[in-house]
C-alpha cells in the first residue's frame, strides 16, 4: 500500500559478525508458533543470546553500549535458509530499521524490502572499516542515505549498493507492492483466462 | 536465439511491468500451510480484501502437526490455535483444505506433486523455502514471505525481479550407493551456500534425465540450500508418466496437454547466464560435518582444518567445529549418532522408504539410537502400509510415525535432546534446527541414515549393505 517514502535512516549501529547466519539462528522455529508477528522481537537471535536456562550469554546485542541500536551490520549471506518472514519481523520488532551486510539471502532480502527495511551491501574491506569504527565508538550515529546510496559515520563516507528497483521503491514509498498489484487486476484476469487458469 | 524454461514460464505469466521496473507475475498454484499464512489472512482482513482466486490456493497442515497423537485439541495449545486458524481462514475463503481427516494431508511439497497439482509450466509459490522442490516438474517454483502470501491471496500475483539462470549439467553414471541427495549435497559443497543467490538453477545432463521424479524432487528441493531461490528440470516423458492419472491432472486431451507442457522446455539453443558442469563418477556418498549444508565431505574424507583457511571462512569452520564438537582432520566415518531421522520434504517419499526397507530387512537399529521413520504424507503412509513397509521398519527398531515435517525443523514434539547427534535425511543442519539449541545434525541420503541407525555411527552404506 502507499507508505511514507524512506530516504534516510539514522541511528546507532551494532555488528553481529559471521557468514551464513541463517533464519533459524535469527528466530528459532519454536518461537514461530504464533498467529501474529507481535512480540517476536524478544526472540530475535534467542539461542545465541540466552542459554538453555534463559540466562544471558552477554551477546553483543545485549551489551549496554549497544542498547537502542537501529542499524544492524552483518557479513555474507545473511538470512539464508527459510522463507519465514518471522525472521525480519523479529529484527524489526527488536528495533532494526536497516541492515548493512556483505550479501543477503534472496528471500530474506525480499521480505525485508516489502517491510520497508533496506538491506544494503558494502564490500568486505570497507565493511571491516565500518565495523572498526562502530566498535571503537558504539555511540556514533550512522546515517544511511538511500538517495545517494551512501552511509556516513563520524566523518567517513562509504558507498553502498542496492538494486535500483528496490531503491526506487523506498524513495517513492511504494516498497509494499500490494496497491500496485491490485491496480492491475483487470490485466491479471486476462492473463488468467489466456493461460486457462479460469474459464 | 532460443529461450530457457525459466524465461518461457516467466513471460507467459507476466501481467505487466511495474513502475519500479519489477514485473507483476501471475501465480498459477499457491500452496499454504499453518505457519506462514495466518498473519497473511489477518492482513487481508484488516484491508477488507478477499481472496482473489480461491480455486488456485490449496492448504494443508505439516509443520506443527504431531506424528503420534493428532487428536484435537492438540496437546500443544499454540499448535492447536494455528491449526484452528488455518481451518477457519480456508473455510471462510473457500480454499481447499487438506487436513488430517482428508487422507491427503502431508508435507506441502510432497502432496502437491502427489495430487498432480504441480504441473509443468506453472508458476508456484508457497510460504516455505523448499517450494523449489516443485521445479522437478519444469515449473518456476519458489518460497515467499508472509507479506507475499498476502499479495498472492489478494491478487494471485507477485512483484518480482527476474533471476539469472545457471545451467548445472551433470553427466555420467552414478556409482553404487550414490543418490540424488549426494548429487545436490555435492553441488552445494562445490558452488557454496550462497553460490546460487540471484540465480535459478536448471539441472540438466544425462545423469539428471535418468533420475526418477522422486529423485528429481530431492535434487530441486535443496536448490535453496545453495542460495538459488528456485531450481528446475525440463519436463520429459518421466514427468508425464508420473503425472498421468493423478487427481488434479486433466484426463481428456492428454496429447494436447503433453504438447503444451513440452512447449515450456528449454530450447536446444537457449542461452544461460552461467554454466556449471559436474561428472557423476566424481560424486561419492556425501555427509555434512558443520552447520550449513555446504559444509560437507565425502564419507571417506576428513573434516577440514581451519588452519588451512583464512578470514571469515576460517572463522566459519572454527565456529562449526566448536558447535559440532568435532576436531580438525577427524574422519567423518565413525562419528557416533544417537538419533536417526528418515523423512522430510527432501526424502520422505514412498521411493525413499521402499529403497531403504529392502536394505534394513534382517538388521536392527543399534542400541542407544532413537530411529524415526516419518512418511511425507498420508498417501505415502497408506501405500507403505499396503506394502508392509511400516512393519519392516518397526521390526528393525524404527518408530513408524504419522506424516508431517517432524524433526526436520522440530516445530512439533519431535526434537533432539541436548547435544544429541542426528543422522538426518532432511535439508538443513543449522544450529538448533532440530529442536535443541545444542543439537547436532548430519545431513545424508536415506540409505546412509539407515546405515548410521544400524551401526550407531556415521557409516558408508556401501560397506554396511549389499547394494
Amino acid at each position: 500500500m502507499n507508505e511514507y517514502s524512506i530516504k534516510k535512516i539514522s541511528g546507532k549501529a551494532v555488528y553481529v559478525g559471521g557468514n551464513d547466519i541463517d533464519t533459524d539462528r535469527i528466530i528459532p522455529a519454536r518461537f514461530m508458533k504464533c498467529v501474529t508477528f507481535e512480540g517476536l522481537g524478544q526472540y530475535a537471535f534467542y539461542d545465541v543470546r540466552f542459554d538453555e536456562q534463559g540466562r544471558s550469554k552477554h551477546h553483543v546485542l545485549d551489551r549496554p553500549e549497544h542498547q537502542g541500536a537501529s542499524i544492524l551490520v552483518v557479513d555474507q549471506n545473511f538470512g539464508c535458509g527459510s522463507s519465514r518472514e518471522h525472521a525480519p519481523q523479529a529484527l524489526a520488532k527488536f528495533g532494526f530499521k536497516a541492515i548493512i551486510g556483505g550479501s543477503f539471502a534472496e528471500i530474506f532480502f525480499g521480505n525485508c524490502a516489502t517491510m520497508g527495511i533496506p538491506c544494503v551491501t558494502l564490500e568486505d574491506g570497507q565493511r571491516a572499516q565500518l565495523v572498526k569504527s562502530i566498535q571503537e565508538n558504539p555511540q556514533a550515529k550512522l546515517m544511511l542515505d538511500l538517495e545517494n546510496l551512501e552511509i556516513k559515520i563520524d566523518e567517513t563516507k562509504f558507498k553502498v549498493n542496492l538494486p535500483t528497483s528496490i531503491q526506487q521503491s523506498f524513495l517513492s514509498g511504494k516498497y509494499d507492492p500490494l496497491f500496485e498489484l491490485l491496480e492491475g487486476q483487470k490485466q491479471v484476469n486476462d492473463v488468467a483466462k489466456k493461460l486457462g487458469y479460469v474459464d | 536465439m532460443g529461450k530457457n524454461l525459466y524465461k518461457k514460464v516467466w513471460e507467459a505469466h507476466e501481467v505487466r511491468k511495474l513502475p519500479n521496473g519489477q514485473s507483476q507475475i501471475f501465480i498459477g498454484l499457491h500452496l499454504i500451510h499453518e505457519v506462514t499464512s495466518p498473519q497473511a489472512f489477518g492482513m487481508i482482513r484488516d484491508l477488507k480484501l478477499n481472496v482473489a482466486y480461491p480455486n488456485l490456493t490449496f492448504a494443508t497442515v505439516d509443520h506443527i502437526i504431531p506424528t503420534d497423537d493428532i487428536a484435537r485439541p492438540l496437546k500443544d495449545h499454540l499448535a492447536d490455535e494455528m491449526l484452528s486458524a488455518l481451518q477457519k481462514n480456508t473455510q471462510e475463503s473457500h480454499i481447499t483444505y487438506l487436513g488430517a481427516d482428508s487422507g491427503q494431508q502431508g508435507i506441502v511439497h510432497v502432496i502437491g506433486p502427489e495430487l498432480g497439482l504441480t504441473q509443468p509450466g506453472l508458476t508456484i509459490a508457497c510460504g516455505d523455502s523448499h517450494t523449489s522442490t516443485h521445479g522437478a516438474f519444469g515449473t518456476l517454483a519458489f518460497g515467499i514471505g508472509t507479506t507475499q502470501v498476502r499479495d498472492v491471496l489478494a491478487t494471485q500475483t507477485l512483484a518480482l525481479s527476474p533471476l539469472k539462470v545457471r545451467k548445472i549439467e551433470v553427466n555420467g553414471k552414478l556409482g553404487k550407493g550414490v543418490t540424488a541427495k549426494d548429487i545436490i549435497l555435492h553441488i552445494i559443497r562445490k558452488l557454496g551456500v550462497k553460490g546460487g543467490v540471484g540465480f535459478a538453477y536448471e539441472y540438466t545432463g544425462d545423469t539428471i534425465t535418468n533420475l526418477t521424479m522422486e529423485e528429481r524432487m530431492t535434487l530441486c528441493n535443496m536448490s535453496i540450500e545453495g542460495g538459488a531461490r528456485c531450481g528446475y528440470i525440463n519436463p520429459d516423458q518421466t514427468t508425464y508418466d508420473y503425472l498421468k492419472g493423478r487427481k488434479y491432472v486433466a484426463t481428456q486431451n492428454w496429447s494436447d496437454l503433453v504438447k503444451k507442457w513440452d512447449g515450456f522446455k528449454s530450447d536446444a539453443d537457449a542461452t544461460y547466464d552461467d554454466l556449471a558442469p559436474f561428472l557423476a563418477q566424481e560424486i561419492n556418498p556425501t555427509v555434512t560435518w558443520g552447520i550449513n549444508p555446504g559444509q560437507a565431505v565425502f564419507i571417506d574424507e576428513t573434516i577440514p582444518d581451519p588452519k588451512n583457511y583464512q578470514g571469515l571462512e576460517r572463522d566459519s569452520i572454527q565456529e562449526a567445529l566448536d558447535f559440532m564438537k568435532f576436531k580438525p582432520n577427524q574422519p567423518v566415518k565413525g562419528i557416533p549418532v544417537q538419533v536417526a531421522f528418515l523423512g522430510s520434504c527432501t526424502n520422505g517419499r514412498l521411493s525413499d522408504f521402499i529403497e531403504v526397507a529392502k536394505l534394513i530387512k534382517g538388521h536392527k537399529v543399534a542400541k542407544g539410537v532413537r530411529a524415526l521413520a516419518v512418511p511425507g504424507s498420508q498417501a505415502v503412509d497408506h501405500e507403505a502400509r499396503k506394502l508392509g513397509i511400516d512393519a519392516v521398519f518397526q521390526e528393525a527398531g524404527f518408530e513408524w510415525r504419522k506424516p508431517g515435517c517432524s524433526m526436520c525443523l522440530a516445530m512439533n514434539p519431535d526434537k533432539l535432546v541436548g547435544d544429541e547427534i542426528c543422522a538426518s535425511s532432511s535439508n538443513r543442519n543449522f544450529k538448533g534446527r532440530q529442536g535443541s539449541p545444542t543439537g547436532r545434525t548430519i545431513l545424508m541420503s536415506p540409505i546412509m541414515v539407515v546405515a548410521a541407525a544400524i551401526t550407531g555411527r556415521v557409516s558408508d552404506a556401501r560397506e554396511v549393505f549389499v547394494l
